[in-house]
């Protein structure tokens, strides 16, 4: 089916299988591979996106729901020469160490502190109705959809917690 | 120009520490840094070419016996199928690490559930997928052993030893332990997934794998086709995480070659999760019984480790539980057992620190349980055990720094004003462990090619690969120092079979083996630039790209006529059997017991390492962190559950295995101890990608027990396990 995306803003215009999800129409029909592919199953977050603010995981939504949606990957958020404040965190933290998770870590992450800005409670979060604190507790419980089995955790949530701090 | 050199005898000169650039051991961010976070770095199936087909592979659904035929015309009748390929170059299991040759091949025999038999190659990864899905295979069942318990076990000689006499040592033992501890299957799961993208053209193979050791994988490779090594080229630029489920050549590679040659088109064949727990290497379960035997003051005088493993029959790999435990700790009587049951689960083969992880876990947890008996603090019995030499080679330690990590390690925990076992916070049990850490200390055959161009930078290539472990970073850095250039100027290149054999990443010799062939290289072209520069090479001084000798500055760039190549080679020699090398370390952890489910969380936790120079300061307390949280996972969630009926993995994917997340691992801090070891290497560097996960678990397992009087000797830790044991104490208020 002839469908249009909008990555990255730029329109790509598409001729997809139906069956095809967000995450197999980037790398495999754009060639954007920078999103990843961990589990193909929503369990790992490594094909995390973020579609019209909102962070998803790519693999778990077909592509031709997406007409008309704001979709942006990690290649949207920065590149090397021109990092993203998260992105360049991220490697001043060590906050990978192979590299796979990272692109779903940090488009995650960019979406996450929106959310808590906006005021979202989590699992963890004390008053529901109050502001969400930016502890290091909230941070590892909203950044637990994205697995890394190098386990870079604790460098993930310094990074974070350094660029939420600098805009705070 | 090559430089060999074979590590004989120590190198005390510790040039690194002579040089004058400063980069070395720096906490320097990783070069390929910027590639990652910005997504732009090339694994294996991100190296898309034109006109690509897509591979799927499909799994045998019996544990043993004949594949009789399969029915690929319905499939091959599918929109977009293009072929469905089997046969007896498929392989059964993937190749256990620096094999360099083709492991068991064939789909004709099946030995365990999972096992990859064929592959669907289609237009579309959708189709190809659909077509997989839908291939019925037809079988002769054979009757399966899939329980290790019920299985034959083969007992080899040369994994037996015994001095001395343990019975008596037990019998005459003021205080003893003997207990047998079990821990389950693991697999590594990477994040990134076994995949590879293949090319034939011109009677030539180009294939994009994700890869730990390139040099053997590529003899693995061009065996299982049946071609010459010459006519492949492999490239491993990035790897997503291997943990050694990467370390031989696996089913997709080989399947995407031959359906790349039939097809004569480019083919990307990706495991699926579930395809990667059933058809990479798991770690083999282990029964370990330890008996420890102690004098009134819990000096050992006896220690006894008997192990049983299991693997695929005709397997050598077997895991090789008991490898720390004739060095660890003193004790004249010892016995060594080695047992390994022949069973039809999925191929057993390295997962992070293959022996150790294992098996320095269940002595330390056996250790605390000797401590608690002989009513001696943990950290002081393990103190008074450490031994003078290897008691059981009876070689000198090339160095030993476990009593300094334990005392480290100790006094930035505050072990001392630990809180008191048992206390309650609200819902909560508090309670602290420790536990020692030890790795053995590997050297490999590893080669590098540096060159120096006129424009004032260095080329770096071998083709040692970074599977996350920080290579990139700190061959630039040991090339950098050496040569006296800033690290911007220096490029690594890695990765590809056509670059120098560097030892390739696992067992934890990579980082040092392939440090050493470029400290080598660069010491060679030193000498060449002394010489243009008219001083001795220990006179002369390279710093920010000038050469300094006599208080002669000139730029490099001068001395350089033309670009300048040198090669180092390093070679492991008798160092290896004159003395015993190890890494050491500690861990100390405080756990919360829920006394409402018996759920148990890591509150904090510290490791303090001695892994000989550390190279790079960030990227080696990464590796630290990886590894305690791999033994956070080992000590209370992971888990590979196989049906007993047909030993199948039943938690096949990463909802029902349970790697730790973020919320699970609190910050963790890590010190590493200065150490320079001349035994190792010239520039004595050790392992320490393993090291933080020998005995992390235990250090947790240990602080349960502390905190609710629980011990668990069958990992993992799960509230199933400590429940039963709580009501009595969970009542108490602390
Ligand atoms: S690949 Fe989408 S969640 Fe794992
Ligand atoms: S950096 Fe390797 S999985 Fe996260």
């Amino acid at each position: 089916m002839q469908i249009t995306l909008n990555i990255n803003r730029e329109e790509c215009p598409l001729d997809l299988d139906p069956r095809t999800t967000l995450l197999d129409a980037l790398r495999n029909h754009l060639g954007q591979c920078g999103t990843k592919k961990g589990c193909d199953h929503g369990q790992c977050g490594a094909c995390t996106v973020i579609v019209n603010g909102r962070r998803i995981n790519s693999c778990l939504t077909l592509a031709c729901m997406h007409e008309g949606d704001e979709i942006t990957t990690i290649e949207g958020l920065g590149a090397p020469g021109a990092l993203s404040a998260l992105q360049g965190a991220f490697v001043r933290y060590d906050g990978f160490q192979c590299g796979y998770c990272t692109s779903g870590q940090i488009c995650s992450a960019t979406a996450m502190l929106d959310e808590l800005r906006e005021g979202w409670p989590s699992h963890v979060t004390k008053d529901l109705t109050g502001e969400a604190a930016l502890s290091d507790a909230e941070i590892a419980e909203r950044m637990s959809g994205n697995l890394c089995r190098c386990s870079a955790y604790p460098n993930i949530v310094a990074a974070i917690r350094e660029v939420a701090e600098g805009e705070g | 120009m090559t430089a060999h050199h074979k590590m004989d005898e120590p190198d005390r000169r510790n040039r690194l520490d002579a040089m004058a650039q400063g980069i070395v051991g720096v906490g320097m961010d990783r070069p390929d840094g910027p590639e990652k976070v910005s997504g732009r770095a090339v694994y294996a199936h991100d190296g898309q070419v034109k006109d690509m087909l897509h591979g799927v592979m499909v799994r045998a659904t019996i544990a043993k016996g004949t594949l009789l035929g399969i029915d690929e015309e319905p499939v091959k009748a599918l929109p977009g199928v293009r072929a469905v390929l089997h046969g007896p170059r498929f392989l059964r299991n993937p190749a256990q690490g620096a094999a360099g040759e083709a492991p068991v091949q064939g789909s004709a025999e099946i030995a365990y559930f999972g096992q990859p038999v064929a592959l669907v190659v289609a237009d579309t990864f959708e189709q190809a997928r659909h077509g997989a899905q839908s291939l019925a295979l037809r079988y002769d069942e054979a009757e399966a052993t899939v329980a290790p318990g019920e299985a034959e076990a083969e007992t080899p000689e040369d994994k037996q030893s015994a001095t001395g006499d343990l019975d008596a040592a037990m019998r005459d033992a003021a205080f003893s332990v003997d207990r047998t501890y079990t821990t389950p299957p693991h697999n590594s799961a990477p994040m990134e997934p076994h995949a590879a993208i293949a090319e034939y053209r011109d009677g030539k193979f180009t294939v994009r794998a994700s890869c730990q050791m390139v040099k053997y994988n590529l003899d693995e490779l061009a065996d299982s086709l049946g071609v010459d090594a010459a006519d492949v080229h492999l490239l491993s630029p990035f790897v997503g995480g291997g943990f050694g489920s990467k370390l031989g050549i696996s089913a997709e590679a080989v399947a995407a070659a031959l359906a790349a040659r039939e097809l004569d088109r480019p083919v990307a064949v990706a495991l699926s999760r579930p395809q990667v727990f059933e058809a990479t290497m798991r770690r083999s379960e282990t029964r370990q019984r330890f008996r420890l035997a102690a004098d009134a003051d819990g000096r050992l005088t006896g220690v006894g480790h008997e192990v049983l493993v299991s693997n695929l029959p005709g397997e050598t790999f077997s895991e090789p539980a008991t490898q720390a435990t004739p060095f660890l700790y003193r004790g004249e009587n010892r016995v060594i057992g080695h047992r390994i049951a022949r069973v039809n689960r999925t191929c057993a083969g390295s997962v992070r620190a293959p022996g150790e992880a294992v098996g320095v876990t269940a002595l330390e947890i056996a250790m605390d349980e000797l401590a608690q008996a002989a009513g001696v603090d943990p950290v002081e019995l393990r103190r008074r055990n450490i031994p003078e030499e290897d008691p059981s080679r009876g070689v000198p330690f090339s160095s030993h720094m476990l009593e300094a990590a334990l005392d480290d390690g100790a006094e930035r925990f505050g072990w001392s004003d630990r809180p008191k076992g048992g206390t309650r916070n609200g819902e909560w049990l508090i309670g602290c462990g420790m536990a020692s850490s030890s790795r053995v200390n590997l050297l490999n055959d590893s080669a590098a090619r540096v060159t120096m161009n006129r424009d004032g930078t260095a080329l770096v290539e071998t083709d040692m690969t970074d599977i996350g472990t920080g290579t990139y970073a700190i061959l630039t850095q040991v090339a950098a120092e050496m040569l006296g250039l800033p690290p911007d100027r220096v490029e690594t290149r890695l990765g590809d079979s056509d670059l120098p054999k560097g030892a390739g990443s696992g067992g934890s010799q990579g980082a040092s083996s392939s440090a050493s062939s470029v400290f080598l290289a660069c010491e060679r072209l030193r000498c060449e630039i002394a010489e243009r520069a008219g001083c001795a090479e220990e006179a002369l001084t390279l710093k920010d790209g000038h050469a300094i000798s006599d208080n002669r500055q000139q730029p490099l760039a001068e001395l350089l006529q033309e670009p300048l190549s040198a090669e180092g080679v390093i070679h492991p020699g008798d160092a290896e059997s004159r003395v015993r090398q190890a890494s050491f370390g500690a861990f100390f952890v405080e756990v919360g017991v829920s006394a409402v489910t018996g759920e148990a969380r890591v509150r904090r936790m510290h490791g303090s390492f001695a892994a000989g120079r550390i190279l790079n300061a960030k990227t080696a307390r990464s590796q630290c962190l990886g590894g305690m949280t791999f033994g956070i996972g080992m000590a209370l969630t992971e888990e590979l559950m196989h049906d007993p009926r047909d030993g199948h993995i039943v938690n096949r994917d990463l909802a029902e295995y349970h790697v730790p997340v973020n919320a699970d691992v609190p910050q963790l801090t890590v010190n590493l101890l200065e150490e320079r070891d001349p035994w190792t290497n010239p520039v004595q560097a050790k392992g320490i990608g393993e090291l933080a996960i020998c005995g992390a678990g235990a250090s947790i397992v240990n602080a349960i027990h502390d905190a609710c009087g629980v011990r668990v000797r069958d990992l993992p830790a799960t509230l199933d396990k400590i429940l039963p044991g709580l009501p009595e104490r969970a009542g108490r208020e602390g």
